[in-house]
């Protein structure tokens, strides 16, 4: 876990890269989290639909910043989390998952901070674009 | 074009218990390597009653209705046509294995872009424990494509 005792803004979370999302991947995930939507893992219903191939959830890619997020804090400390799904991860893609700190503040005695995240794919694509709020303890 | 009569409709309350093997499946699948995710007693030491539930996983559970499609079919929502455009979580309170966790869901808006060939849809779900607990709100918004 970070020390946030000299938190400042601009400081960056420890980033790190994914594997390249695989089919295994999105089969996996399929079946943990629940999502059997066909189009992440049915080629043939995604080539039906209209869509060259089967694309990765874009909830994956929100839990692997959710790893950067509590690899970071503990999880107890987190009170916000959203991003956007700005474009579609494809199989293949290393994911770079990264976020900076952008505001500290405090709510009803509890300090703050708020952090910008992201997602990239190996071209350096953004993917996914995010924020969060932790309690600093 | 969606019905917007459906906004403030409220789906059927629906409720999920947290399964310890499917945290663990969970982990796996999204490459968790914190044992605190996957191994009980790595989650006691680190002060939790059991293995807690990821930040992200709530959304999952909301699936565990007995059907998962149903706000799809209310508005008929052509499954190829759908993208989730945005997902955020608000946490009041941790959640664990063992819990019984209740979801909410109403649909707050439904609106278009670009004269029809892009619409949104808005739900925003209260989670809430076996005791009562608030413990999370969702909001969430999937992405209809025309054309």
């Amino acid at each position: 876990m970070a020390d946030l005792g000299n938190l400042k803004v601009g400081d960056a979370l420890p980033a790190f890269t994914t594997e390249p999302v695989s089919r295994l991947t999105l089969a996996l995930y399929c079946g943990a989290s629940g999502d059997h939507n066909p189009m992440h893992v049915d080629i043939d219903f995604a080539k039906a639909g209209g869509s060259p191939d089967v694309f990765a959830h874009g909830m994956l890619s929100m839990a692997y910043l959710g790893r950067l997020l509590t690899n970071w804090v503990d999880q107890r400390q987190l009170r916000e989390y959203g991003v956007r799904f700005t474009a579609i991860t494809q199989v293949g893609d290393a994911i770079t998952c990264s976020g900076t700190v952008t505001e500290l503040f405090e709510v009803a005695g509890e300090r703050r901070a708020r952090l910008v995240l992201q997602t990239v794919n190996q071209h350096g694509q953004v993917k996914l674009s995010g924020d969060a709020v932790v309690a600093l303890g | 074009m969606l019905d917007t009569q459906y906004i403030g409709h409220r789906l059927a309350p629906c409720s999920a218990e947290v399964e310890k093997g499917r945290l663990k499946f969970f982990a796996k699948a999204i490459g968790q390597t914190d044992p605190v995710y996957s191994d009980e007693a790595a989650a006691r030491a680190a002060g939790h009653p059991t293995l807690p539930v990821p930040p992200t996983f709530l959304f999952c559970l909301e699936m565990e209705a007995p059907d998962p499609g149903a706000l799809r079919k209310l508005l008929d929502m052509p499954v190829p046509k759908i993208l989730h455009g945005e997902q955020r979580f608000v946490y009041h309170a941790m959640a664990y294995a063992g819990d019984t966790l209740t979801f909410e869901q109403r649909i707050a808006d439904i609106y278009n872009k670009k004269g029809g060939l892009l619409e949104f849809v808005v739900r925003e779900t209260r989670i809430t424990n076996q005791r009562g607990e608030h413990v999370a709100d969702l909001h969430g918004i999937t992405v209809v494509r025309h054309g």
